[in-house]
């Protein structure tokens, strides 16, 4: 399929930035005190954080997962304040 | 396809629309030319209900160097210097969506002040939305206030003023009006213009999207009913990049600054069919586009939808061959994208032509006299019918003037302390949770900031040279007055506005109007329209002062009911020298003694006709009584007045401290807000005094109590308290310096009241009347905070 | 000679004028310095000026950091010369990590614009000498992520090594123990979130700011 005729493949690569639980958290705390006073008050925590979609070519899902976590860690989050995980949400072929 | 008739009429073209393109082409139209034309003859683009009567308005004047008709309104402010002002609504969009619809109006008016080659240093939102005690309202209000702050703040220009009206008709339909002013240098005046033959168009900025495709006559035509389903109509509103707009602003101001533009328009309602048309038509040549060669968001876009596109944050720029390059090179160091898609043209036989390609290869998709699309859509004079009587309820036992003079609502409501603090409270609103979101300080113009009248900033900007003038800026509205008697509601409007520039020593320049009202086809609101821009002519007329700007926003109605009309007034003033300001930064002392009066009007202690409380806050909201005959001014006394006053605020020797004029919630609440205002510069003085390091934390306002206060000795009426009457000020003065004060005024023939001498922490009104002025000061503190939290 | 200051530019920095008046206003001079530039050779001290960097995308000062003339900077601060990030200034140099910790979106989701009042909480840095440890000044805060956020470790060395340099009266935004501005621990990178800048005037409201710029330029 590709020109060059390497394996290229296609990921759609998802990372989940969340709010640390030990840092205090606004945005989570107001929607919180929100929901509670709709009646949700079986509600204990709120996080909100950032789901990114990266879509990038890689030869397999370990390496665009390697990459994605390189690039997590210099830009897309903030250590000081928040986490991440990454998944592999698809792949395609037709890179 | 259906028919013709059908696909006309569903673009918002009557038949008689029809025939007059068929006239203009000579031929039927195409549907790429009928959507061009649908967009340009809008009522949104052409003003075609309103033109008739915009006509009337005075647009001369020695200082105007750009008058109506163009993207802004310019005047000469001497030095060397000029000022761009414009004014926009926004309500329909907002209606919708209401952060993307207010950032996306203050883009677009920012867009109309730097493509005259001003950089725009200050923004103001006049705001009018439903009762807050409503959730959709309070979502109006807090989308609109975070659309504003968001953008404005981001791309980097102040909002330094505006107001906020609360009333039930705006609960489907909020206002969102934006006013901004630009500071440049005359000679660097550009226009919307393509001239000279053979030169380029070139689009920056932001790629072309399928987002407010039919937006001008869908959104802009359209009334709302709160019923129906919102969500429907979300693909057509914008959204807007408040950074691609910074970098824009910047490429763009330093593509005139370098001289590089021959003409330079920006792209608004009715996108590049109106961008092209109207710098051709301007020029009085023709243009061919090429839609092959627009930077786009999305593919398989149509010749239609590309042409009639709103997408956010697009300049159209008119260059020559020669500086295309350096263009390039401006647009690739801020990260503008640049694409030359067109090219001015020889007219044909006089008639300048914008033609359409996909590749100039290829036969033109539409031939149209770009004069036909810009300068000649159909002008109505659509029937006007008074409205009947508005009748007036009785509910506390007012009774009315019954000679036919504007003399009315004269209650024999009694005073006492409960009930006077209640009506004060409730007119007491801190618009501060507001304005705290907006950055109001940016380029260290802000002088006299947002929440006290008119704003006051330095005439610079960042690229001028320094002036020691300053600006005095202000938008004003009265709907209620306008709901009673449109002619003299908005008359007196126009007066509110000189007064809050006057009261800063400054002297108005120009006036600015966005006239918001309900449906032009009913014939009771073309009537409201037809009054109010008679009584904008006549004020303007008797002030000497030229109209530089404007903007029409019909359609304002929920379930059908229009609203009451709502033309704000925007005045523009200038103050000769910034160190003649009147602040109060040596005065804040605990020790000190004042007297206040009141200027000019009839004696506050009688019980004068002119008091009128008809179209008051008191008399409209707090007590639902509607109609009446207005408050009536003294067009001699006040004009000497307005002059007056702002020669005595220069003046450092007098005693003066504060100045406030009377306007919505009358005398009381103007002094309430002055105590107010003075007791937090106490308070902030006091947390900076090295002495007073107990303070720490906690809540600061509760661990200073001194609040001024004010002794009136004389019983005041409630038509007194408050009348709306406006022309008039009240002023705080140093007690030492009273008896000087007194004999100016009566030099400068301004009447002049005495009204009370201040005291601590009580509001006291003859032998009966005390308000504690402590807990209005935590009240109007936190009134909007508590609702919008 | 007073110092030359540098005021770096980003596209959607919006303050730059503005403390480049503030500079002038105290006799120094300056140069804006364009985020594509490298070159400090001949500059004093740093200016990052605030606004809305790559349009606070992201994270304000997430993307800014990655910015060419970021690189010459962090040298510029290794060498011990001063670097001062003002509002989203501060911001880009927690995100490039000259200076510890994080700020958070301010505790009530709105943005401010407002007078604060804040403690000098030590004058022993480039742009605090010329104040008084102890002493109040007025300034105005204009952000909308200005709630300064570090971990338990963290703050205990800004504590025993004197590194917070200024404190709010009146904690407007949520910050850990009122935090308004700290410095590294050699003391040359200064970072705060109200803007001395808009208060060098008694007509702007306060010209209290004239004392930061002043250090700044006679070092």
């Amino acid at each position: 399929m590709d020109k060059q005729g390497s394996d290229r493949h296609l990921y759609e690569v998802l990372v989940e930035v969340r709010h640390k639980e030990k840092i205090a958290d606004p945005e989570g705390n107001t929607i919180k005190k929100a929901l509670s006073a709709l009646g949700y008050d079986r509600v204990s925590r709120v996080s909100v954080g950032k789901a990114i979609r990266v879509q990038i070519s890689a030869d397999n899902e370990t390496e665009a997962l390697n990459q994605v976590d390189k690039m997590t860690q210099r830009l897309l989050a903030n250590p000081v304040l928040e986490n991440y995980s990454i998944s592999v949400e698809e792949s395609n072929s037709h890179a | 396809m259906s028919n013709k008739a059908d696909i006309y009429k569903k673009l918002g073209l009557t038949d008689e629309e029809y025939k007059l393109i068929i006239g203009h082409l000579d031929r039927e139209p195409n549907d790429l030319e009928l959507a061009m034309f649908s967009v340009m003859w809008s009522e949104h683009c052409s003003y075609k209900s309103s033109k008739i009567h915009l006509k009337r308005l005075p647009t001369k004047g020695d200082k105007v160097l750009v008058g109506p008709g163009e993207n802004a309104g310019v005047i000469d402010v001497g030095d060397n210097l000029a000022i761009a002002l414009r004014i926009e609504s926004h309500n329909h969009p907002s209606a919708i969506e209401p952060a993307q619809g207010a950032a996306t109006g203050a883009g677009g008016i920012l867009r109309d002040i730097f493509t005259m080659g001003a950089r725009p240093i200050a923004l103001l939102d006049p705001l009018y939305v439903g009762p807050l005690d409503q959730p959709r309202h309070r979502w109006h209000l807090e989308g609109i206030v975070r659309g504003i702050s968001s953008y404005g703040n981001s791309v980097g220009v102040p909002t330094v003023g505006g107001e906020i009206h609360f009333d039930p008709c705006y609960g489907g339909n909020p206002l969102v009006n934006v006013a901004c002013v630009g500071v440049l240098e005359k000679d660097k005046l550009v226009l919307g213009q393509a001239s000279g033959v053979g030169n380029l168009a070139v689009l920056l900025g932001s790629t072309t999207g399928k987002d407010g495709i039919g937006g001008v006559s869908v959104l802009a035509s359209a009334s709302f009913d709160t019923n129906s389903n919102d969500t429907e109509k979300l693909p057509s509103v914008q959204v807007g990049d408040p950074y691609e707009e910074k970098r824009l602003i910047e490429a763009c101001l330093e593509l005139i600054d370098k001289r590089l533009v021959v003409g330079i328009q920006d792209l608004g309602g009715a996108g590049l069919t109106c961008a092209t048309s109207e710098t051709a038509a301007r020029a009085n040549l023709g243009m061919d586009v090429d839609i092959s060669q627009v930077h786009l968001r999305e593919i398989n876009m149509s010749p239609i939808e590309i042409m009639t596109s709103e997408s956010q944050e697009r300049m159209l720029a008119i260059v020559t061959k020669e500086n295309l390059e350096l263009l390039f090179q401006i647009a690739k160091k801020w990260e503008i994208a640049a694409s030359v898609i067109g090219k001015v043209t020889e007219p044909v036989e006089s008639v300048g032509y914008l033609r359409i390609f996909d590749g100039f290869e290829n036969e033109p998709l539409a031939v149209i006299p770009a004069k036909s699309l810009a300068d000649e859509a159909p002008l109505y004079e659509r029937p006007t019918t008074k409205p009947g009587q508005i009748t007036t309820k009785d509910i506390v036992g007012l009774n009315f003037g019954s000679d036919g003079k504007r003399a009315d609502l004269k209650p024999s409501y009694s005073l006492n302390s409960t009930d006077l603090k209640n009506d004060l409270l409730k007119m007491l609103i801190k618009p501060e949770w507001i304005y705290r979101q907006y950055d109001h300080q940016l380029f260290l113009n802000t002088l006299i900031g947002p929440g006290n009248g008119a704003a006051v900033l330095r005439l610079a900007a960042p690229g001028v040279k320094k002036t020691k003038k300053a600006i005095s800026i202000t938008t004003d509205g009265n709907p209620k007055w306008c709901a009673i008697d449109p002619f003299w509601g908005t008359y007196l409007t126009v007066v509110e506005a000189l007064t809050n520039i006057a009261i800063t020593g400054a002297t108005t320049q120009a006036i600015i109007n966005c006239l918001n009202f309900g449906n032009p086809e009913n014939p009771e609101v073309m009537w409201q329209f037809s009054k109010s821009v008679d009584g904008l002519k006549t004020a303007c007329e008797a002030f000497g002062l030229p109209v530089v700007g404007g903007n029409v926003s019909f359609y304002n109605s929920t379930n059908g009911v229009d609203i009451d009309p709502t033309p704000v007034i925007g005045a523009i003033g200038l103050h000769p020298d910034i160190a003649k300001l009147l602040k109060t930064k040596d005065r804040n002392t605990e020790s000190y003694e004042y007297d206040f009066f009141v200027l000019n009007g009839p004696d506050i202690t009688t019980d004068d006709t002119r008091f009128s409380l008809a179209g008051s806050k008191w008399a409209t909201q707090l007590h639902n009584l509607q109609g009446g005959f207005l408050p009536e001014i003294d067009i001699d006394e006040t004009r000497n007045f307005l002059i007056k006053v702002a020669e005595v605020v220069q003046n450092q020797d007098i005693g003066l401290v504060q100045i406030d004029d009377i306007s919505e919630g009358g005398l009381i609440s103007t002094v309430a807000k002055m105590l107010i205002r003075y007791s937090q510069h106490l308070q902030l003085n006091k947390l900076l005094d090295p002495k007073s390091d107990e303070i720490t934390s906690g809540n600061i306002q509760k661990q200073v109590d001194y609040k001024l206060g004010i002794k009136i000795e004389n019983n005041l009426s409630v038509n007194s308290l408050f009348s709306e009457l406006p022309g008039r000020a009240v002023v705080q003065v140093l007690k030492n310096k009273s008896q000087l004060f007194k004999s100016c005024m009566d030099e400068q023939n301004i009447r002049c009241y005495f009204l009370g001498s201040s005291t601590k922490n009580t509001l006291e009104i003859g032998a009966d009347i005390s308000i504690d002025l402590v807990e209005a000061f935590e009240h109007y503190q936190s009134s909007l905070d508590s609702v919008m939290s | 000679m007073p110092n030359l200051i540098g005021i770096v530019v980003f596209p959607g920095t919006n303050c730059e004028f503005d403390v480049a008046e503030a500079v002038e206003a105290v006799g120094g001079n300056y140069r804006f310095i364009f985020h594509l530039d490298k070159e400090l050779s001949d500059i004093d001290a740093v200016v990052i000026a605030g606004g809305f960097a790559h349009g606070d995308y992201l994270r304000p000062g997430a993307i800014a950091r990655f910015s060419p003339i970021m690189e010459s900077i962090e040298k510029f601060a290794e060498d011990g010369r001063p670097v001062i990030g003002i509002c989203n200034g501060f911001q880009v140099l927690t995100e490039a990590g000259l200076l510890p910790g994080a700020l958070q979106k301010n505790s009530n989701l709105t943005f401010l614009c407002e007078p604060t009042v804040l403690n000098i909480e030590t004058n022993e840095t480039p742009f605090t000498s010329k104040l008084s440890p102890g002493s109040k000044v007025k300034l105005f805060i204009n952000h909308f992520s200005g709630n300064y956020t570090c971990n338990d470790q963290t703050l205990q060395e800004l504590k025993s090594n004197n590194q917070i340099v200024l404190t709010y009266l009146n904690n407007p935004n949520g910050s850990t123990q009122n935090i308004a501005g700290i410095c590294n621990a050699t003391r040359n990178v200064v970072g705060l979130m109200p803007h001395p800048e808009r208060a060098i005037d008694e007509l702007l409201g306060s010209d209290d700011g004239l004392k930061f710029f002043k250090s700044l330029i006679n070092l």
